[in-house]
């Protein structure tokens, strides 16, 4: 690997979405279960439901805190480090994410305040909508990254235009409803849920084995369990591959993961094991199973996914139309006004625009795509493979994981509908050394949808290496330096208040003024 | 879409232009508070209690106001795409100073009474202090950039070329309008601790927040007069229409001494902005010193809307002149996102801008009141 400008900017990116991941699944499951909590709590006027919202959000208010500082650089480096990017499909990207501040962070972030610091100063109902506020907040937030981050995937409802040398939006609603963007959001919320479930369920779990907080730490996993279980089945069933089939480089990205170089009939079979060689075009050591992969990938038993050699194959015709495209697009552009457009160009252009990103391909290897030899055109064609290898193992492990966390939810369910939460110690360790694996089940997602898209930043439409800004490599260089000196320190920090916190544990929380508000159903305790 | 055609392409630019200033006015009068808050911390508390009284006046109510920052952030990516990628690229590395000064902050926040340890606690008042005065520095620093005109130009195939270093943004003029921004911030700051504290702290608050108030006056008159006496302006000599192509490269401009002014010779009401700067800055200084509660925070956001709208009505139609290829300038009229993105977000705008107005105000209703050391000391009131 060499360290050039486009390699550097994508380790940045690579990095700072990664860390900025590792807050933002917690944020999103633990805000909607201290809704749960906090909701019992009103509901029932047990102290020990507001005891279990206030002590959870203390962890959530530290993962909170650095998942909006993160979250800041993940909105401005787009214009930092991918300027190319940023010009060329702002009049679209920038929109939902303008969005998500105005109608999620805002909502989001106001009210975080509230919940920490309304508790005496707002009613019981008052101080409850706070809490809904923050949850609402984080998970539109979602949707509205999500949405972007679909277009990205899938780019729908936009066309180029050549005055401006730009994407513009054409079908604002074409881009919200995008089957991509739809897919994601729901399978990234429901893996937050699950990440908190498992968080809340490892730490209460931990509880019961130093025999501390115990009442506190049973309901937890109850509402944990529950929770969990829904979200680990929702994640694993309404996986975002259904969208796969969408387009053209998606179905790429779905043969990749499967290591399936050629077209097979259908229904094709998956591929539980093995090691992708990318340059023979094989997986060695290959363990099948029968239909699982059509059953997956399409959701039915007779359509046919394409292999990645025929996907090549159709990238090279792809670039060809696009070489068209380029060429009637300078000619279009040297016309300077409207009507001094050759008609030949235009009808050019209008035949073969939606190719135009593919002779940006050739921009690897020739300024000129018009003058790309065959060679080259075979090469860049070659390109549109992403690496299968990481592709195929990241997949496997999400999904693995995936299919661990129903079993432990469900495990865990079924002994609190038992009241046996505290009846197998080794059951309680495996939930405690559990804890970490939904964070990798989420980054490998992350991999999966954001290498898997390689070499496209935009699919079909803008090459990533095309997309970066002018910056030299060694202050690229310098500014991933000290993200990753910033980010460690904070990382670490961050891991030891959350530990602190969690050896403390809860607070008593005995406020007389909470009973007396709730004089109707006397506290249980 | 058809709907979009009810209002003109110039109209909706000219709209988004107004919006811009008031995200970034919006982010200067509320989460400017909080920055300038961060930077007294270490001079206003003098021991441990006092500062976590004036970090627990900002402590509920800062992450809503820093999301005028990711609002305008986002609204500059949806509505200036030109302006987003050419001003967040070329000004890389004062961004990235920005950013790790901001991250600072919610980990300052948040961390720094988690612990006894008076070495702890005193970092991260020193980051927040950081956190506070590199973002105020930096904002003004790049302000007095973009006033002089910033050295990017556009190929033909729109990919931007910045030519300058980070040490050309540190030229005086710049770091002039850096401390300018700094002093206001710092007074805003005052003037905030000043209601929402009492004692000692407020006091001390009174006393920074007027030198800051003289300051940011003499300041303010300053970068005026060298604007006027060795800072060209930019003009467009090519015909203009508002509703023509966001493609910068299609105008001719040439710079000329006191174009900056022109605006205000050719409509006088605009004098506006810059009196509202200089009344609102007087008035927060002698409220300060009358120990008026609520009057210099009120003052102080008038004079921030006066002094920064004094910046864009100078320099209209240009958003971000170029130094080295004057038709690169990035003006309303070429520089905007599509006439149906521009309205989507229009319309969006509206909705929700009023009400996160209304939500953010009844925020601060809930907490309003002062901050005492009794209430930061008690251990169910859950303060930083």
């Amino acid at each position: 690997m060499e360290f050039d400008i486009v390699t550097l900017s994508r380790l940045q990116f690579a990095i700072t979405a990664l860390y900025h991941f590792l807050f933002v699944p917690l944020t999103l499951g633990l805000s909607v279960l201290l809704a749960i909590m906090e909701t019992v709590y009103v509901m029932t006027g047990r102290l020990i439901w507001r005891q279990m919202t206030k002590f959870w959000g203390t962890l959530f208010g530290i993962n909170f805190a650095i998942g909006v500082a993160t979250g800041l650089v993940m909105e401005f480096q787009f214009g930092m480090n991918w300027s190319y990017y940023s010009h060329y499909v702002g009049d679209i990207f920038g929109a939902p994410l303008a969005i998500e501040g105005l109608m999620a962070f805002f909502l989001e972030a106001t009210f975080v305040g509230l919940f920490f610091f309304g508790w005496d100063k707002l009613s019981k109902l008052g101080h409850l909508v706070a809490t809904y506020c923050v949850a609402a907040g984080s998970n539109f937030s979602a949707l509205w990254i999500l949405i972007a981050n679909g277009w990205m995937q899938n780019p729908v409802g936009s066309a180029f235009n050549p005055q401006t040398m730009r994407m513009e939006i054409t079908d604002f609603f074409a881009v919200l409803m995008n089957p991509v963007a739809q897919a994601k959001f729901v399978h990234t919320v429901s893996a937050g849920y699950v990440t908190a479930s498992i968080f809340v369920l490892g730490v209460s779990a931990w509880y019961l084995l130093k025999g501390r907080s115990t009442e506190l730490a049973k309901r937890s996993m109850t509402v944990a369990a529950s929770f969990g279980l829904a979200a680990s089945l929702s994640v694993v069933v309404l996986g975002d591959e259904s969208g796969y089939l969408s387009t053209e480089h998606q179905k790429m990205k779905l043969a990749a993961i499967e290591g399936m170089w050629n077209t097979e009939p259908a229904p094709a079979a998956f591929t539980a094991f093995g090691f992708p060689d990318q340059e023979a075009r094989e997986t060695h050591y290959a363990v099948h199973i029968p239909i699982l992969m059509g059953l997956i990938g399409t959701r039915s038993l007779t359509t046919e996914i394409p292999g990645i050699n025929e996907l090549v194959a159709s990238a090279e015709d792809h670039i060809r139309k696009g070489i068209v495209a380029y060429d009637a697009l300078q000619k279009i552009r040297a016309a300077g006004s409207e009507a001094a457009v050759p008609a030949e160009a235009r009808t050019a252009f209008e035949a073969n625009g939606e190719w135009l990103g593919y002779a940006l391909l050739l921009k690897r290897y020739v300024d000129d795509p018009r003058t790309a030899t065959e060679a080259q055109i075979v090469a860049a064609a070659n390109d549109t493979v992403p690496g299968v290898l990481p592709l195929f193992w990241a997949f496997r492990i999400m999904v693995g994981l995936g299919f661990f966390f129903i079993l432990l939810t469900t495990t865990f369910f079924l002994l609190s509908a038992r009241r046996r939460l505290d009846h197998y110690p080794w059951l309680l360790r495996v939930a405690v050394l559990a804890i970490p694996l939904p964070w990798v089940a989420a980054e490998m997602g992350w991999i999966v949808a954001e290498f898997g898209r390689q070499p496209w930043i935009i699919e079909g439409v803008l090459p990533t290496a095309a997309a970066v800004s002018d910056l030299g490599a060694t202050t690229v260089l310098g500014t991933i330096v000290g993200f990753v000196i910033l980010y460690t320190v904070l990382f670490i920090v961050e891991m030891m208040l959350m530990v602190r916190a969690i050896k403390q544990g809860p607070e008593p929380d005995t406020d007389p003024e909470a009973i007396l508000a709730s004089p109707i159903i006397a506290p249980a305790e | 879409m058809i709907l979009s055609e009810l209002i003109d392409y110039g109209t909706l630019r000219l709209i988004w232009w107004v919006l811009l200033g008031v995200l970034l006015i919006g982010f200067a009068a509320l989460d400017g508070f909080d920055l300038g808050v961060g930077m007294l911390l270490p001079f206003i508390g003098r021991s441990d209690v006092e500062r976590r009284v004036v970090i627990n006046t900002i402590g509920p109510v800062w992450e809503g106001n820093q999301v005028w920052l990711v609002v305008g952030g986002g609204a500059i990516f949806a509505a200036w795409p030109p302006l987003y990628a050419v001003s967040f690229s070329g000004f890389y590395l004062a961004m990235f100073a920005i950013l790790a000064a901001l991250i600072l902050r919610p980990v300052g926040f948040k961390y720094r009474s988690k612990r006894e340890d008076p070495r702890w606690r005193s970092t991260w008042d020193w980051a927040l202090f950081t956190g506070g005065f590199v973002p105020a520095l930096i904002f003004g620093v790049a302000v007095g950039n973009v006033l002089q005109g910033v050295p990017f130009r556009f190929a033909d195939d729109m990919r931007i070329f910045y030519e300058g270093s980070f040490f050309g943004l540190l030229n005086p003029f710049a770091l002039l309008c850096g401390l300018l921004s700094v002093s206001m911030l710092v007074m805003h700051g005052s003037a905030w601790l000043a209601l929402k504290t009492d004692g000692k702290v407020a006091w001390r608050a009174r006393r920074y927040g007027g030198i800051a108030a003289l300051l940011t006056l003499v300041l303010y008159a300053a970068a005026g007069a060298v604007l006027w006496a060795y800072i060209g302006g930019y003009r467009i000599t090519s015909a203009i229409d508002p509703a023509g192509p966001s493609n910068p490269l299609l105008k001719t401009v040439v710079t000329e001494s006191g174009a900056w002014f022109a605006n205000y010779a050719a409509y006088p009401w605009l004098l506006i902005a810059p009196v509202l700067g200089i009344l609102g800055t007087l008035a927060t200084f002698f409220g300060l010193r009358s120990k008026a509660e609520i009057l210099p925070l009120l003052t102080g956001k008038i004079a921030i809307f006066g002094i920064i709208s004094s910046v864009g009505v100078s320099m209209f139609p240009f958003i971000l002149p170029s130094s080295i290829d004057l038709r690169s300038s990035l003006t309303v009229w070429d520089s905007s996102s599509s006439h149906l993105t521009l309205f989507i977000m229009l319309v969006v705008t509206a909705i929700f801008l009023p009400i996160i107005v209304a939500y953010t105000s009844w925020v601060y209703h809930v907490l309003w009141g002062k901050v005492d050391e009794a209430g930061v000391t008690d251990k169910s009131s859950h303060s930083y």
